[in-house]
């Protein structure tokens, strides 16, 4: 039999196989699920088990890896749940699921060392700052620093803007709500901006000082133009 | 080289108590898909292991059994990894997992024909020759045979290494997984392997399901003790030398004393042998 034909099974729940090859389809599924389940912890808790598994289900049909290195599988997923319709009534899932996403995304980054206290004084308007290969920003329009971080259980912590970084001081990632005008900020330096635009395109209420110090904590700044 | 002695799958949750108290513990294997990242914890444990204890790189991504090319992407960040880690070993297993672009995630059967044999062996070369280094081929944990397949799964071995130039890795676990599963057995199977091609033993545990018919099936899991049954099979693999040996647990992650025992047993052996 040509693995063409047995690919094709193996993503197919009523596609006919040879009796026992149904044990690889089991755990080709099972395999997939438990990735997408390490991945996404907290959308699973807030949509249930059951609902979680369904949907799972049919992303990874639709979307199967195209690499053998799983650690990022689940790109997908956020775009995914948008247009999935019996998810609409969650309509801050699918920036939910891109938080998780972005978290693994942070915790695999490359490692390069923060600027020093003495190079980040120096930097003026003109200059742009290196942002550290494992800031990841999420830009929503719903809360959902706060809802990952109750994680379903008790009411939201308050929050005041809805756009989230996520900084990596040594190994292990953590999301930060961004002040209101943070992420907008965070955005132009990503697209390598001078600090001084990137200012410009804020709020006058903007908090320049509370977010540079919230990325220096978090290494978010490295060393290099 | 590995030394003849235990070894285990490296678990990051097991890092510290690696590092306070080795026990039996010579040297480590990874899954090189894990540490295929561009830095983070996971790149630096291993930096850090592998100034300690000899690695052995283990692939599950390579599909040295799949019909098309190897994939030059993945062969690529392999070549990485192994140029970085310089393992003492780097092993693969005779299976596909990807197939036009996709990967299954799992290690998948092939038939032993003439034409697949003559894939595998080029295929072999060509990673061989791409990293460098001389691969050993893992026989599979099957489920099924193949109406076409028209070589004995040692013969195969055998003859892949002898056009390649590769070595083997022989799981315990997996004959005799095979061996209920297919009906055969083990003891002949281990009787008819080249053990003299074979380099590092994998002793791992599997779980027993009744499929529709009543018949009890194997699951190669990984998750579970080393069944007395693979212990008897490599005493009598032992009667041939030492070789260095991996305890694989890979689901259900134990505590590392309960990993460390495993170990010891398969040391106690080796001594003995």
């Amino acid at each position: 039999m040509k693995q063409t034909k047995l690919a094709a099974a193996l993503l197919d729940p009523d596609s006919p196989l040879p009796a026992r090859f149904a044990i690889h389809r089991n755990t080709v599924f099972h395999s997939l699920m438990a990735a997408l389940e390490a991945g996404f912890p907290v959308t699973r808790r807030l949509v249930g088990a059951d609902f979680f598994a369904e949907t799972a289900r049919i992303f990874l049909r639709q979307h199967p890896p195209r690499s053998p290195v799983l650690m990022l599988y689940g790109v997908d997923f956020p775009s995914f749940l948008q247009g999935f319709a019996p998810a609409q009534s969650l309509p801050y899932l699918p920036d939910l699921a891109a938080l998780e996403q972005a978290l693994r995304e942070s915790y695999h980054a490359a490692d390069l060392p923060a600027i020093t206290a003495e190079a980040f004084a120096k930097l003026t308007p003109v200059q742009s700052l290196r942002l550290s290969p494992a800031l990841r920003l999420v830009r929503s329009d719903w809360p959902i620093w706060a809802i990952w971080t109750a994680k379903g259980e008790g009411p939201l912590p308050p929050v005041d803007g809805t756009d989230v970084v996520i900084l990596r001081p040594g190994f292990d990632p953590l999301p930060h709500p961004l002040p209101c005008g943070g992420g907008v900020f965070l955005a132009s330096l990503l697209e390598g901006q001078s600090l001084g635009q990137a200012l410009s395109d804020t709020p006058t209420t903007f908090n320049l000082t509370a977010v540079l110090t919230l990325l220096l904590r978090g290494n978010g700044v490295v060393c290099g133009a | 080289m590995l030394p003849p002695r235990p070894g285990v799958g490296f678990k990051p949750q097991h890092f510290q108590d690696l590092l306070d108290e080795p026990g039996p513990v010579a040297w480590l294997e990874i899954h090189a898909e894990n540490y295929m990242g561009a830095g983070g914890r996971p790149l630096a444990q291993l930096r850090h292991l592998a100034e300690r204890f000899p690695i052995s790189v283990h692939g599950v991504g390579l599909s040295i059994g799949g019909e098309a090319g190897l994939d030059p992407d993945h062969l690529a960040r392999l070549k990485a990894l192994c140029d970085w880690v310089q393992p003492a070993s780097f092993s693969e297993h005779l299976a596909w997992s990807s197939h036009a672009g996709v990967w299954f995630n799992d290690l998948l059967p092939l038939p032993y024909t003439g034409e697949t044999l003559i894939r595998v062996a080029a295929h072999i070369s060509h990673a061989q020759d791409l990293l460098g280094r001389r691969m050993l081929l893992e026989n599979p944990s099957s489920y099924m045979t193949f109406p076409e397949s028209d070589w004995p799964e040692v013969e195969f071995l055998r003859e892949i290494c002898r056009r390649a130039g590769c070595g083997l890795l022989l799981d315990v676990n997996n004959v005799q997984v095979s061996a209920t599963n297919l009906g055969f057995d083990a003891m002949a199977y281990l009787a008819a392997y080249p053990i003299d091609l074979a380099e590092e033993i994998h002793l791992g545990g599997h779980r027993a399901e009744v499929d529709a018919d009543g018949a009890t099936v194997l699951v190669d899991s990984h998750g579970a003790p080393v069944a007395e049954r693979v212990w008897q099979l490599y005493a009598d693999v032992l009667r041939h030398g030492p070789r260095p040996t991996l305890i694989e647990w890979d689901n259900d992650v134990p505590e590392w004393a309960t990993l460390c025992a495993e170990a010891d047993r398969a040391g106690g052996m080796l001594e003995g042998s």
